[in-house]
């Protein structure tokens, strides 16, 4: 029988991986400061926030988005009343913090490539064939194989645990906004060009507020996501409440751990309510 | 795969022109072909003199921004939005300032009939209220040209009828070059100059409603017309008589007995010398003065009297109610021609023995009647 010799589809990654940091180390380090201006600029001027303050503006915006005649509304500022007070309480508030901050600076950046690659896969049948399998390898692919890269080309600490949950949160932002986008009836779009629109405005006026409920959904699909990456990027140095659980586990200290991840399913659920709230306020 | 075929049309300024197929015949292609929606293949799209297949994309948006307005069967209105800013969307298009266009909107929201509508969100709005809006942001950028496809067709037949009234009615006023596809010959009919008839994507025939009615080209076309209502389309003026005996003011009450006996009449319609109608003697009041020198024209009957292009489905009615006939004024007010029971009646049985042979003309006036009952 013929022995095919192994392919060295390993080695060929590791090289490339190691040619990439030899030769453009300049780009991922301005990449790297960038994104740490940005997360640190947020975690300050989070952190500045007094946590009363914070838990007040929350509820406050909780109150409005999901409409304040609404008893629901209440159910949901009683909520952030008292989870976010339980967070406070249980002394994890700047990890908190720490987190939604990391949440949030990866969530710019799926916005900031995310709508961009969505309407591209939305507009033209190749991106949709080049990036579709990108995206399904993105989100299947194990975290903690780019984890490693990540760390090699951006060094340890929250720059790369922002940059790993960018990419796990990414898809569903790009398929959500793709699949709006094209669900824009057929008659919409003549209408936009029957009147003389141009490309812009018939995306900009007609495509993306049409699409605006499922690309909100994607929006609230890829933070949800970024969420649960939270513990992954603990592990290479992002810190926050994945820190804690992290520490739980190592430490085999099943409370402490409980107690980070209670934590994160409060940040998850106000999250998730205040974004699918905005989402139907929009709607009606 | 061809969507349509050599088909030529000529549509005047100011006219409503239909064109009618069943699914499948190429009827909104070819209205998608007139503001380049589609590209055609091969052939030309004149309007004014210029030809539309022959300019660049950015000269197409403008002529589109300026020259055409569009309404849609699904009305293609965006969800999200108010009556109000949907109207707009084609000045928000053209960058015309927001000041400016308040003032325009406004008045097209009134125009189809949308006051106080403006604020609401119009998905909140019923479907012929949906269709106003559409029509009102095709007529915001005061468009040479409206194409409608379909326009009115999703809508139950009530709010339809309506809203082709409504239409009509807007036409008068505007006079727009109106492109309007349709599937329903009763539609077409009702508010067409021009009907265009296609199959296939081929053109079949082109003509006015009567014509079409009158002398379909082939059986295709007289199988389609078969259920066409005609009264909606035959007109007084294609229906009437004309006056070929009528009373003088100065006729003694005995001429008048002798007129009618002569005629075989029972009546007489009486006329000044420039045929402006006076009223109407019947045979009881000549008697009853027989032995008067005139007639004092208080005891005239007072008699209906409809314009030439009423349709007959509205006279019917009034042919029904009196006994008397109805008189055809022009715009003048003069006596035109005169229809009753009877005249309408022939008309109407006239057009189905057409729809057997396909030969005469109901463009013709209706011959045999008896004037007077």
């Amino acid at each position: 029988m013929y022995h095919f010799p192994e392919i060295p589809l390993g080695h060929w990654v590791s090289t490339w991986v190691n040619n990439l940091t030899a030769n453009y180390s300049d780009s991922f380090d301005a990449i790297s400061s960038g994104i740490h201006t940005l997360i640190a600029g947020l975690n300050e001027a989070l952190l500045a926030i007094p946590p009363e303050v914070f838990i007040l503006l929350v509820a406050v915006m909780a109150l409005f988005s999901a409409g304040w005649r609404r008893p629901r509304a209440w159910g949901l500022v009683l909520f952030c009343i008292v989870g976010l007070g339980l967070v406070w309480n249980l002394n994890l508030w700047s990890a908190l913090i720490q987190t939604l901050a990391l949440v949030l600076a990866a969530e710019i950046l799926v916005l900031i490539i995310g709508l961009p690659a969505g309407i591209l896969t939305a507009e033209s049948v190749w991106a949709a064939r080049i990036l579709r399998p990108v995206l399904d390898i993105m989100q299947t692919m194990p975290a903690f194989v780019y984890l490693v890269p990540a760390v090699i080309f951006f060094g340890l600490g929250l720059v790369p645990g922002v940059i790993a949950t960018t990419i796990f949160a990414l898809p569903p932002l790009v398929r959500l906004t793709s699949l709006g986008i094209q669900n824009v009836p057929e008659e919409l779009i003549e209408a936009s060009e029957a009147f003389g629109a141009t490309w812009f405005q018939r995306l900009w006026k007609v495509q993306l507020p049409t699409a605006l409920p499922s690309i909100m959904a994607g929006v609230n699909q890829s933070i949800m996501l970024g969420l649960s990456m939270v513990v992954i990027a603990a592990m290479i140095g992002a810190g926050g409440l994945g820190n804690q659980v992290l520490q739980g586990i190592t430490q085999l200290d099943v409370g402490e751990s409980f107690v980070g991840g209670i934590s994160v399913v409060i940040l998850a659920i106000i999250i998730d309510r205040l974004t699918q709230s905005l989402a139907k306020l929009h709607k009606e | 795969m061809i969507g349509v075929n050599n088909v030529s049309l000529s549509i005047d300024p100011g006219e409503i022109f239909v064109i009618m197929g069943l699914s499948g015949s190429g009827k909104s292609t070819v209205l998608r072909l007139i503001n380049r929606l589609l590209e055609p293949s091969s052939g030309r799209i004149i309007i004014d003199g210029q030809d539309i297949t022959q300019i660049g994309s950015k000269k197409l948006r403008e002529v589109r921004r300026k020259n055409f307005g569009m309404v849609f069967q699904s009305f293609a209105l965006i969800p999200h939005r108010t009556v109000f800013q949907n109207v707009e969307f084609g000045l928000e298009i053209q960058g015309v300032e927001k000041k400016e266009r308040r003032a325009r909107i406004m008045d097209v929201i009134e125009a189809v009939g949308l006051q106080g509508y403006g604020d609401l969100p119009v998905n909140q709005l019923s479907g012929g209220m949906q269709q106003r809006v559409g029509l009102a942001r095709a007529l915001a950028v005061d468009p040479e040209i409206l194409l409608m496809d379909e326009a009115f067709s999703a809508l139950d037949p009530i709010i339809r009828n309506q809203l082709q009234d409504d239409l009509l009615e807007i036409q008068e006023r505007l006079n727009k070059t109106i492109v309007f596809v349709s599937h329903d010959l009763d539609e077409a009919l009702k508010i067409g100059n021009h009907i265009a008839i296609l199959r296939d994507g081929e053109l079949i025939q082109v003509g006015t409603p009567q014509e079409i009615l009158g002398k379909p080209a082939d059986e295709y076309v007289s199988a389609f017309v078969q259920g066409a209502d005609r009264s909606k389309v035959l007109k007084a003026s294609e229906v009437m008589q004309t006056l070929r005996i009528s009373a003088h003011p100065k006729d003694a009450p005995r001429v008048l007995l002798k007129k009618m006996e002569r005629s075989g009449f029972n009546g007489l319609i009486v006329i000044d010398n420039s045929r402006h109608l006076l009223g109407y003697v019947d045979l009881d009041t000549a008697r009853q003065y027989r032995d008067q020198d005139n007639i004092d024209p208080s005891v005239y009957q007072p008699l209906e009297t409809v314009a030439p292009d009423n349709v007959v489905r509205d006279l019917i009615q009034l042919a029904h109610e009196k006994r008397t006939p109805i008189i055809v004024l022009d715009e003048r007010q003069r006596v035109l021609g005169v229809i009753d029971k009877s005249s309408i009646l022939a008309a109407l049985a006239q057009g189905d023995e057409e729809d057997e042979t396909g030969q005469a003309s109901l463009a013709e006036p209706v011959s045999a009647a008896d004037i007077g009952g």
